[in-house]
């Protein structure tokens, strides 16, 4: 049997193969071919993305040129969520290679935040963190860490170093064997049918008397629309990373082992496919 | 941690066990009678029983207890009979002890008591100094005190030889009777307490233990001469008093308190080594005036006692030098009765519920603890009611205590002290808080027959009412005073001496807060109306009503806990208090390998799936370009650096590691060192993927490591390497490892087939090895093996080729491999998440107190001028002071105060000194005229707390173990496993397979001597060196008879005692003291013992023996080109199947500065252990 370590190992090294394209109102000096790319679940598009800038701006002219943005079928891509997010949240259930439009004009003020470099990335990414933290130790452990060791953080995420990421992460990971668990689990429940853009609220990995808390209990207390009835089909598929956990995995082991960089478990419930 | 037990009795006498592992109350079944009281320590539990009788439960073990008897046969020569028993009227018997002096034919020695039996019959020792005798096992001599020897020369006169029987203890897991006999006859009264402890106090003889008993006359006695070969002691001594005594407790250490039926204290002092009874009493007062103590209880260094108002109060300021602490401290919670177990651990049965609690947060720093927590386990299945327990002890015992009634009648036949019409049963319904009514007098005519008392103390509360018109005075008194402390607010009450004491204001406070809260809670709080009576006797009375059903259902109700056999402490986890979670973790922590967790499904989901997702999302796409380029990833540090050229010092240096994807993507980089010359910057570099080995070294003020290569290994000379903090060194050496794994394509646990080795320090490391290791003629050469950290701390380490691999740490305690990888310092990524589990170690550091002679003063500590330091390490070169002597490394934490060792070979006076002519000489443990010079060794125990793959093989700690190394083809087939206890016991494990490597138990192999290495090898040869340097073969040992059927004894090279063997397929190596390393010519399968000693090699300290006779050997003053170096692991080259043994020897790792100044002081492996048989 694999050992857990292969867990983080197979979740850092998720790629997901990308058709970039221009967006056809873009005006071109000549026509622009698509771009093929692999882009790591654990990152940010706007992170990853400098090779596809490079390979649109050839064909185009540099006035025509404003805020790169993405959207998949209409749906303007959040640069803040996580890629492996994105694409389990819009296109879990459609054919790979994940098609996304690249536009450089008309910036969707209302749906998406301005990143004018990595440096907002990296606060952004800094920020969750440190929200993740609070809520698994009350802050204790980032706090505990030097300017060089969050560095090292985003470094790791930056370059793709799961080596470098985790030897850090891994503090952030801890926790006093005697309590079981984290304080409360950072977990963030996304529904794409929903106003709301997440739901997030404190809960416990241990139960008061004792017992360990599962996804399923987590999606009771939070969303319990999203576990089917014993009597009707399966209308909803809860995934984290493209798979679908069973619901009596321990939420602790889940918030270990499939967070992402910025400790967060992200869940997507997304309506099951009709067919 | 080993399993313990914990013991408590419940109110109707019956012995429960709670194991450290359990979750559930056993019951002692064999227990017939039912027990008043228990006081446990680990090896043993006493007992009183309902028929006063003092009853001994040794536990059983896989070593036996057997006791050698041996005797003299003595014989003179002359001419008319040659050798005969007819000796010279002036001669010693013919039958003597080894002196002489006493008479001892074979039939004087008897069992010591019908819990013994014999062994076998008397037999002939043909065994002289290690050396064989002939076959009548006779030694010659001149004349007879005088020396002998094994050879008959002209001039032997007389001879003798010596006889031995065992006899053996058959009474385990029993409860054998104690006869309640003094020095001269039975003793006047019956016993009414009992405590168990000071097996600190001495290690001589071993397993010496100090039993206290309490007469129901209140007299205390002493239980003379137990130890672990006289596990029931010779006979009862009485102790004066300076009053009557209620109840005694004894500590691990030298702390006895005990109670006076006036209720103050009184405390045991001039308790040592010489005399473990002690000299004299003090009396110290009860912590409050109103209400007397009734209850005490010691650890090694707390006292908690319980008040007549069932108030808990705990000592402060107890030490070795105080016993009698400072002032009381008023504690929470409501108790009749408290016990201190092992490390201070503190239970209590409340007096509410008469529930088992346990004392959260006793650590050594926080004596007191935090909170109590009752103990919330079920008893086991079948609880027999009352009446068929009693019933049946009734029958099997002949005991006349089977009922309610009973036990008063019992009472009236058995005691004379008592006078009929006064005995009655006391009870003061009182609730504590309040203070209790004056007992109503007892009118005799009043019958209270019905109540029936079936606690285990009602004999107290009987003979207290039997004391009662010769205390009425005095009680009449204490209710006076109790109507007075009705007045004042209910205070916090301390004792006179802490009172005022500005010593510490803030304790009191935090108790006065505490005290408060209680009190204002207490009247209000729910108690059980049965539990609630207390009895003016000072001791717990529990009284039933008849109505009151009790079944099987009901909560327990406790009367006694005892618990001097547990050895739990403040970190272990028990599953005492939680039912519910707690079962899954007990499962997890029995099975070795394989743990629920991964075999859940949800796991296995989350694995198929995240295999499936790569392949539905990244097969296909391989050829898609990746969104980030792999760039060279730098980390930078700052580091001191042992200068290579001299003066060495220790220099600050930059440190970088880069890391970067090699040609075939596997991980690769390169460590730099930056520093200044002259002026000038420099750099220093090494590859990681010619990194051999990272070495924490032993440091007692820096953190530092040793980095080797293959040349640097050539050298002796590795880059060391000191960091600012345990912790960076940790994070670079956990970071460097992982890279150098990486660049070798290592990764998870160690293969079946890996050599495993300790340093000195302790640590262990493996070796990956290669299929050219072996390779004939060019096999790897040693230095260029690779050798990377598992966690953990062992002394010793040995496997086999099928990943069997068995440890020993310094303490002696055993360890086994769990087939996970890392801990320690390697955490996250480099480490397993499962099978690591926590790992301690517990060794001693000596220094030494030198003193010489003057004419004026004696001996003193005013040496000459060219004397070594007055403390002192062994060689008397390094000043060792108890004060700047630190432990090891700062891994390492004091866990003891400095003490005498009297353990020292050569032997110590009573003080612990050893005398010698001058001061680099030999020592002797007493004072002769010609000795000017004295000195004693001071140990003090530090403690080591680590993780690792390794898991505890309770109990038997050991010396030495060793696996056959090769064999076992299936998973179920047993793994022959020798082993020698740290007392010197061979033992054969049975139950080892590669399902099950930790085995089941041990089977006890008795030898005449204690043993001191052994070493199986194929087809099932054991070899083994005795404490006497002798070597012995086991024979016919076999897969269907796996511990043999008899020891050969082989002769030792001419004039060296062997140290240590090592056994291959054929080959068989031995070391002698004086390190040189011997073969053994002539084996033979049909004469497997061999014919003689060949010497190969000196400077040898460890010799390990391969499967396929690889020799590995470590050994010492190997020379480099920059240093000399001690602890080398080396390979025997040349090993063929038709020259075992070999031609040359190849030099590895390990390395040591010759000089012990220098800060880096690196000892490698000792032991390397099997090879592969690739």
């Amino acid at each position: 049997m694999a050992d857990d370590k292969d867990v983080l190992r197979d979740v850092w090294f998720g790629r997901i193969p990308t058709c970039f394209t221009l967006y056809q109102d873009e005006i071109t000096e000549r026509e622009a071919e698509p771009f093929y790319l692999l882009l790591p679940r654990m990152s940010y598009l706007t992170l990853v993305t400098d090779k596809v800038k490079k390979h649109f701006l050839k064909v185009m002219k540099a006035e025509d040129i404003e805020e790169m943005w993405f959207d998949f079928e209409g749906t303007s891509l959040k640069w803040h969520y996580p890629i492996g997010l994105l694409f389990d949240l819009h296109a879990s259930n459609t054919a790979l290679p994940w098609s996304i439009t690249v536009h450089f004009k008309n910036f969707p003020k209302c749906d998406l935040l301005h990143c004018p470099s990595n440096s907002v990335i990296e606060a952004h990414f800094m920020s969750s963190i440190k929200e993740a933290d609070a809520l698994k130790h009350k802050s204790q452990v980032i706090n505990d860490m030097q300017k060089k060791d969050h560095k090292q953080l985003w470094m790791g995420l930056q370059n793709d170093k799961f080596d470098q990421f985790w030897a850090m992460n891994r503090k952030l990971m801890e926790y006093p064997t005697e309590e079981g668990g984290f304080r409360y689990i950072p977990f963030r429940i996304y529904l794409t049918m929903s106003d709301r853009p997440f739901i997030q609220k404190l809960f416990r990995p241990i139960s008061p008397d004792g017992h360990t808390h599962t996804l399923g209990d987590l999606l009771k207390e939070v969303y319990p629309v999203a576990i089917p009835n014993d009597d009707e089909s399966k209308r909803y598929q809860v995934v984290i990373h493209g798979i679908e956990p069973l619901l009596e995995t321990p939420l602790q082991w889940l918030s270990e082992h499939l967070s992402h960089p910025d400790n967060f478990l992200h869940i997507s419930v997304i309506p099951a496919p009709s067919d | 941690m080993p399993v313990s037990l914990l013991w408590a009795v419940d109110v109707y006498g019956r012995v429960y066990s709670l194991s450290t592992r359990g979750q559930q109350w056993e019951q002692c079944r064999d227990a017939v009678l039912e027990f008043k009281r228990v006081t446990a320590v680990q090896q043993c539990c006493w007992g009183i029983a309902c028929d006063h009788h003092i009853y001994l439960n040794v536990h059983s073990s896989d070593v036996p207890i057997r006791y050698q008897e041996e005797t003299f046969e003595n014989q003179r020569w002359n001419p008319m009979d040659n050798f005969s028993d007819r000796l010279l009227p002036s001669d010693r018997w013919q039958w003597s002890n080894i002196t002489g002096l006493e008479h001892q034919p074979l039939d004087s020695f008897f069992l010591p008591s019908t819990n013994w039996e014999w062994e076998g019959d008397w037999y002939i020792d043909e065994n002289f100094g290690g050396e064989p005798t002939e076959k009548e096992g006779w030694t010659y001599a001149i004349d007879f005190p005088a020396t002998y020897t094994k050879d008959k020369k002209w001039n032997s006169c007389v001879r003798r030889r010596r006889w031995i029987r065992y006899r053996r203890y058959k009474a385990t897991d029993n409860w054998a009777t104690i006869p309640s006999e003094g020095r001269s006859g039975p003793l006047p009264d019956p016993f009414n307490d009992i405590s168990c402890g000071g097996w600190e106090i001495s290690e001589e003889p071993r397993g010496r233990l100090s039993l206290w008993a309490v007469s129901l006359q209140g007299k205390v006695w002493f239980r003379e001469g137990i130890h672990h070969h006289s596990p029931e002691g010779d006979g009862w001594e009485e102790v004066s008093l300076p009053g009557e005594v209620v109840q005694i407790s004894c500590g691990p250490g030298d702390l006895v308190w005990a109670v006076l039926w006036e209720g103050q204290l009184i405390v045991r002092e001039g308790i040592t080594r010489d005399c473990p009874r002690g000299s004299s009493w003090v009396v110290v007062d009860s912590p409050n005036p109103e209400a007397g103590a009734i209850h005490v209880a010691v650890g090694d260094n707390v006292v908690w006692a319980v008040t007549k108002d069932n108030k808990v109060w705990y000592r402060r300021g107890i030490n070795s030098y105080n016993p009698r602490g400072s002032g009381w401290i008023g504690m929470i919670g409501e108790m009749v009765m408290i016990n201190v177990g092992l490390n201070d651990q503190v239970w209590g049965i409340s007096c509410e519920d008469r529930a088992v609690y346990f004392r959260q947060g006793v650590t050594s720093n926080e004596l007191s603890g935090k909170a109590w927590k009752a103990v919330n386990v079920p008893r086991d299945g079948d609880i027999r009611s009352h009446s068929s327990a009693s019933s049946s002890s009734l029958h099997s015992a002949g005991c006349f205590f089977s009922g309610e009634v009973r036990a008063q009648s019992v009472m009236s036949e058995d005691s004379d002290t008592k006078n009929g019409p006064q005995r009655a049963v006391l009870e003061v319904g009182a609730c504590p808080s309040s203070p209790p009514p004056d007992p109503p007098p007892v009118d005799p005519d009043v019958p209270k027959p019905r109540i029936p008392k079936v606690t285990s103390d009602s004999f107290i509360s009987e003979m207290l009412s039997d004391r009662k018109v010769k205390r009425e005075g005095a009680t009449t008194e204490a209710s006076l005073r109790e109507a007075d402390a009705k007045s004042p607010p209910l205070a916090l009450v301390l004792s006179p001496s802490l009172s005022g004491g500005p010593g510490d204001p803030q304790w009191s406070n935090v108790d006065l807060e505490e005290t408060q809260t209680h009190l204002a809670v207490g009247p209000a709080g729910v108690r059980g109306d049965a539990a609630d009576t207390c009895s003016l006797s000072s001791v717990a009375t529990y009284t039933l009503c008849q109505e009151e059903p009790y079944g099987a259902d009901e909560h327990p109700l406790w009367a006694w806990v005892s618990g001097g056999g547990c050895g739990v402490d403040c970190h272990s986890q028990l599953n005492w208090f939680n039912s519910a979670t707690a079962l899954s973790s007990s499962v997890q922590s029995m099975s070795l390998s394989i743990s629920p967790a991964q075999t859940a499904a949800w796991r296995k989901q989350i694995f198929e799936q995240l295999s499936e997702r790569s392949k539905r999302e990244m097969d296909n796409f391989k050829h898609y370009e990746q969104a980030i380029e792999q760039s060279v990833w730098v980390k930078k540090g700052a580091m001191q650096w042992w200068r290579d050229w001299k003066p060495h010092k220790w220099v600050d240096v930059r440190f970088a590691l880069e890391q970067f994807s090699g040609p075939e993507g596997n991980q690769d980089g390169i460590l730099f060192l930056y520093y200044n010359f002259n002026e000038e910057k420099k750099y220093l570099h090494a590859f990681i993927n010619e990194v051999t080995i990272l070495v924490p070294v032993l440091n007692d003020s820096k953190h530092t490591f040793a980095v080797y290569t293959a040349e640097r290994t050539k050298q002796r000379w590795p880059i060391r390497l000191a960091a600012a903090t345990e912790l960076e060194m940790h994070d670079w050496l956990a970071l460097l490892s992982v890279s150098c794994c990486d660049s070798r394509g290592i990764q998870g646990p160690p293969s079946k087939q890996a050599l495993w080795s300790v340093t000195c320090k302790g640590d262990v490391f493996v070796c990956e090895p290669s299929p050219s290791l072996e390779a004939c003629p060019y096999p790897t050469p040693c230095d260029q093996m690779f050798w990377h950290q598992v966690g953990g701390h062992l002394r010793l380490v040995e496997c086999n080729s099928l990943g069997v691999v068995w440890g020993v740490g310094y303490d002696h305690t055993v360890w086994v491999y769990t087939g996970g990888y890392g801990g320690g310092f390697l955490q996250g990524l480099a480490s397993s998440t499962d099978n690591i589990y926590t790992q301690t170690d517990v060794k001693c550091v000596y220094i030494y107190e030198n003193q010489r002679w003057n004419p004026v003063t004696g001996y003193t500590n005013r040496g000459l001028p060219t004397d070594r330091y007055m403390w002192s390490d062994a060689t008397g070169l390094q000043e060792c002071t108890k004060a700047n002597t630190k432990p090891p490394s700062p891994h390492w934490t004091w866990v003891a105060d400095w003490a005498i060792d009297y353990g020292i070979s050569g032997g110590t006076d009573r003080e612990g000194w050893q005398y010698a002519a001058d001061f680099p000489t030999s020592y002797h443990g007493h004072k002769t005229l010609k000795d000017f010079v004295r000195r004693r060794r001071w140990a003090r125990k530090c403690k080591l707390t680590t993780t690792g793959p390794w898991q505890e093989v309770p109990p038997i700690p050991l010396s030495d173990v060793t696996i056959i190394p090769c064999g076992a083809q299936s998973i179920v087939e047993p793994i022959p496993l020798w082993a020698i206890s740290n007392k010197g016991d061979v033992l054969c494990r049975l139950g080892v397979t590669l399902l099950t490597p930790a085995g089941t138990s041990w089977l006890h192999v008795g030898t005449d001597q204690p043993f001191k290495s052994i070493s199986i090898g194929g087809a099932n040869q054991v070899w083994a060196i005795a404490r006497d340097g002798s070597a012995f073969y086991r024979g016919s040992v076999t897969a269907q008879s796996p511990s043999g059927d008899c020891w050969y004894h082989i002769p030792s090279p001419v004039r060296q005692k062997l140290q240590q063997v090592s056994v291959g397929r054929t080959s068989v190596y031995t070391v002698d003291q004086h390190g040189n390393l011997w073969f053994r010519q002539g084996l033979t399968p049909s004469c497997p013992q061999g014919s003689s000693w060949e010497h190969i090699s000196n400077n040898v300290r460890k010799v390990s023996v391969g499967p396929l006779d690889q020799v590995w050997i470590i050994a010492d003053k190997v020379q480099g080109s920059h240093s000399l170096s001690c602890g080398t692991v080396c390979h025997r080259l040349g090993v063929q199947p038709m020259e075992p043994k070999g031609q040359s020897w190849d030099y590895g790792i390990g390395s040591n500065s010759s000089s012990v100044q220098s800060p880096g002081c690196v000892q490698l492996p000792l032991n390397p252990s099997s090879v592969p048989s690739a």
